[in-house]
């Protein structure tokens, strides 16, 4: 019986890949099978979340992608519905951001160095961090639609309510733009349509742009000179989707909300996942799993905190910061 | 006969425990982290859809037999349906899981010598996430089904009428992450699992293929899944970055989608060069020739493949700077292509060649994949392309590399690991005769269109002129004969499960891991770590009577210890 049982175990240390092989199974309940050590499964995870990571670039980098393309085609647009961007709100978020992911930092060095309690209030900040974030994001929304700063054809339709009528006449009474008629240089081709509807687009219609106090402001100071009706507490005034009587606003303002609209709501989507994570991780951190034998999941979770921030820090300035 | 059996202890003791009968019930398959479990689920869930897509493709046939509607009801709208479920099921459902998630999820772990995959639970939740995707196609059927063909080329994906087009996007962009997960999953087990001894490139070409894959799977799969959430959003809420009535642009969705796709083709297509090299060492008995270069041509067709997407829009309108940049950098793909095809040849020169099914597969392969790749130059050449865009000379072409290529060698796979996934041999000559029936039918039906192509007709046309009737005719009756080849093929394997010879655990004679362990292998893989050498040289190996399989023969060891190859 001895010599079968001692065959058995050189079995097993042969099985377990090296001499601590089956010890390491015993010792660690959260050590999987296919792995020898506590070690080899963590570079294992955490290689697997940087390859996650790297889809997640690539998920974001198509949006970034469009967005380079529509801006490097519409310029005009970008460096003037920027203003209609809240700078300080974005700027408050970035801030709630990048301490959120110090602390999620904090968390996985406290998890690394056995201090558990440490551990779970940091999560927990951080957790309030991504929920300060979404509020912030919550009231940037509602701001923006109320002001009928929306996507697509929508954007260039009043909101259908008693302020939308009133509007409707400001905007009527704003001047129209000049049709471009295009003159064709080759008189055998038939003469192309006077585009009437389309505000004009010039060639240098990006310094103009730049230079123009853009946003509401422009509104207001356009507004006075044509001697339209105009008051600093005038209700019909204040109504949002101004924009609309602004004649100043370049062709195919809607695509830069689009695109926001695609970017920052991803971005969102992405932070409530990261909070299902904090708060999933906050449980068991605070029902003990994790110690400076086992830190895996805290570890590549920052990994993907700090990826959903990183992108933000690409977000705020492009959005917010162009003009 | 009353008293009791002695031979059943003998009876259980020849039949060990293996992965099949580990444990048992619904649950132990629906909840299993064995990578050989779900490997076989996959290659089940693969089979059924391949099915269900060959249906598709033989309507889209037989309507195509007379100019004008042939079958009763089959209207040009139905026609449309018909055609893009094919590529649709055939494309996401079928190809792109079927080497890497079906055969790659049994062998690769068997053939690295590891205990599973790196992360077995995650692969548990690709196989569902692939379930779920195929779910939603069948959601979108049931919602109206949907007409843009398997591309969703926009305007059109965005203002057709038909109701399926929003679930089926979804399901493509679930059963996207369901292959990046796989990929993710490949990529670190090949890094991170490797036993001792098991360097680089002491790896099975298989395995080099899937890594290869892998890193295009995760690479190359999130901008199609964000490309068709951006299609979502156009349908649904009509932000306009598509639609160049608002400023948007149709043609960036092209360099999106392609900027995908073309990955995806190698997706299909490097698994399959992976397992041919794999047959036709294994089964011409010889080392392989030029395993490195090989290897390394694997992954240099996985980086061309990033850089080659525009070859697809040489008409759209893109600059003419581009196009040339695009055709010159497609036609150096051949050039990783023409070095494995080089070296499978010289592995078979002088080689020890066993007829098997594999072995036919391979063979079949070999001059499928030079037909169909040679025909893509005639594509990437930018003014041949022009007069050949859109035609049936590209649906010829993508059929010789899709099918003729990637399918056939998923099969020929199939064949060679079947004994070892099931323990069961099938009946050779039924499986020959399968495969030279379904190569006859296929060249029937796909070199025809070649002809149909370079006369002009456009791919995807419910009517066409009566002269081209003739080439229609013969493509459709290719169709039916490749269908009955793989009816016998589909009749030949299931019938070995009942009737078939007991497998050998090595019954080619192939060097690589999978083979040292029984067929079927036991649950833990291997019992003792296996010693890792070059598994392409199979001078030790001697065929065994008794067993009827290759066995390891001392003396032949010793003799090649002696003489190493290297």
């Amino acid at each position: 019986m001895s010599t079968l049982h001692t065959s058995h175990a050189s079995a097993h240390d042969a099985h377990g890949h090296d001499a601590h092989g089956h010890g390491d199974h015993a010792k660690y309940p959260f050590l999987q099978h296919h792995f020898e050590s506590p070690a080899h499964q963590f570079d294992s995870a955490k290689l697997g979340m940087w390859l996650f990571l790297a889809t997640e670039v690539l998920f974001f980098g198509g949006l970034f992608v469009a967005y380079a393309v529509l801006r490097s085609r519409f310029p005009e647009v970008f460096s003037y519905a920027s203003h209609y961007l809240d700078t300080l709100m974005g700027g408050v978020n970035t801030c709630v951001l990048i301490l959120s992911s110090l602390t999620m930092a904090l968390a996985v060095r406290f998890a690394q160095t056995n201090r558990r309690k440490a551990m779970v209030w940091c999560l927990v900040l951080t957790f309030m961090g991504a929920v300060g974030f979404m509020v912030i994001k919550y009231f940037e929304y509602t701001h923006k639609i109320h002001e009928h700063l929306v996507w697509g054809k929508t954007f260039y339709v009043p909101p259908q309510d008693a302020a939308g009528a009133e509007e409707a006449k400001v905007i009527s009474t704003a001047p129209a733009p000049a049709p471009v008629a295009l003159t064709v240089a080759n008189p055998a081709t038939p003469a192309v349509a006077p585009i009437a509807a389309t505000p004009p687009v010039e060639a240098s219609a990006i310094k103009a742009a730049a230079a123009a106090p853009g946003g509401l402001a422009s509104v207001r100071q356009q507004a006075k000179a044509e001697g339209l009706p105009v008051a600093a507490n005038d209700p019909a005034f204040a109504h949002p989707s101004m924009h609309l009587a602004d004649p100043t606003m370049p062709a195919n303002t809607h695509l830069f909300f689009a695109i926001y609209y695609c970017m920052t709501g991803l971005h969102g989507i992405h932070v409530l996942a990261g909070m299902v994570m904090l708060a999933w991780l906050i449980w068991r951190g605070a029902r003990g799993d994790f110690s400076s034998d086992y830190f895996t999941p805290v570890d590549v979770g920052g990994l993907y905190w700090h990826i959903v921030d990183l992108v933000w820090i690409f977000l705020f300035p492009l959005f917010y910061l162009i003009h | 006969m009353t008293t009791i059996d002695a031979s059943r202890p003998i009876d259980l003791a020849s039949r060990p425990d293996n992965y099949l009968t580990h444990t048992r019930g619904f649950l132990s398959w629906a909840l299993t982290l064995d990578h050989k479990r779900i490997g076989l689920m996959y290659m089940v869930a693969v089979l059924v859809s391949f099915f269900v897509g060959g249906v598709f493709a033989l309507l889209v046939r037989t309507e195509l037999l007379t100019p004008g509607q042939t079958i009763p009801g089959v209207t040009a709208d139905v026609y449309n349906q018909f055609f893009t479920l094919h590529g649709a099921i055939m494309v996401f459902l079928v190809i792109i899981p079927s080497i890497p998630a079906a055969l790659g999820n049994f062998v690769l772990p068997i053939m690295l010598g590891a205990k599973d995959v790196a992360f077995p639970k995650l692969n548990l939740g690709s196989f569902y996430l692939w379930l779920v995707g195929a779910a939603f196609t069948l959601v979108s059927l049931a919602m109206g089904g949907f007409d843009t063909g398997w591309t969703f080329y926009t305007p059109y994906s965005t203002t057709t009428t038909t109701g399926g087009v929003i679930p089926v996007l979804f399901g493509v962009f679930i059963l996207g992450f369901s292959s990046i997960f796989t990929g993710m999953n490949f990529v670190v087990t090949v890094h991170k699992l490797r036993p001792p001894g098991m360097t680089w490139f002491r790896m099975p070409l298989f395995l080099w293929a899937i890594y290869a894959t892998a890193i295009i799977q995760v690479l190359a799969t999130p901008v199609l899944a964000i490309t068709l959430m951006l299609v979502v959003v156009e349908r649904t809420i009509n932000i306009g970055i598509f639609d160049p009535s608002m400023g948007g642009d149709p043609v960036l969705f092209q360099h999106f989608f392609w900027f995908y796709s073309h990955p995806a083709v190698y997706i299909m297509i490097l698994p399959a060069m992976g397992i041919i090299s794999e047959l036709i060492s294994v089964h011409a008995h010889r080392h392989i020739f030029g395993y490195k270069f090989i290897a390394l041509s694997s992954i240099a067709i996985a980086i061309f493949s990033f850089l080659v997407w525009g070859h697809h829009m040489f008409t759209s309108g893109q600059s003419p700077l581009m196009n040339t940049l695009f055709s010159l950098i497609s036609f150096s793909v051949a050039i990783p292509s023409a070095v494995k095809v080089f070296n499978w040849l010289t592995t078979l020169y002088k080689g020890n060649i066993s007829l098997t099914t594999p072995m036919w597969y391979a063979l079949s392969f070999l001059v499928l994949f030079t037909i169909g790749g040679l025909t893509g130059i005639h594509l990437a050449t930018l003014n041949t392309d022009v007069h050949l865009h859109d035609t049936y000379f590209v649906v010829a072409h993508f059929h010789y590399v899709m099918m003729g290529s990637a399918l056939i060698g998923m099969i020929g796979g199939l064949h060679h690991w079947w004994p070892k996934m099931t323990g069961k041999m099938y009946s050779e000559k039924l499986g020959t005769a399968a495969c030279i029936i379904i190569f006859i039918g296929f060249n029937v039906t796909f070199f025809t269109q070649f002809y149909l192509g370079a006369k002009g007709m456009p791919r995807r046309y419910y009517d066409y002129l009566p002269e081209y009737q003739t080439y229609h005719v013969i493509s459709t009756i290719g169709s039916y004969i490749m269908a009955s080849g793989f009816f016998l093929t589909a009749y030949c394997l299931l019938s070995s499960l009942f009737g078939g010879r007991k497998a050998a655990a090595n019954p080619w004679g192939g060097g690589s891991l999978e083979w040292q362990c029984s067929s079927p292998p036991p649950h833990d893989n291997f019992a003792v770590q296996p010693s890792v050498g070059d598994c392409y040289d199979f001078r030790s190996l001697r065929w065994d009577e008794a067993t009827q399989g290759y066995v390891i023969d001392p003396a032949l060891a010793a003799e090649a210890a002696r003489n190493p190859l290297h």
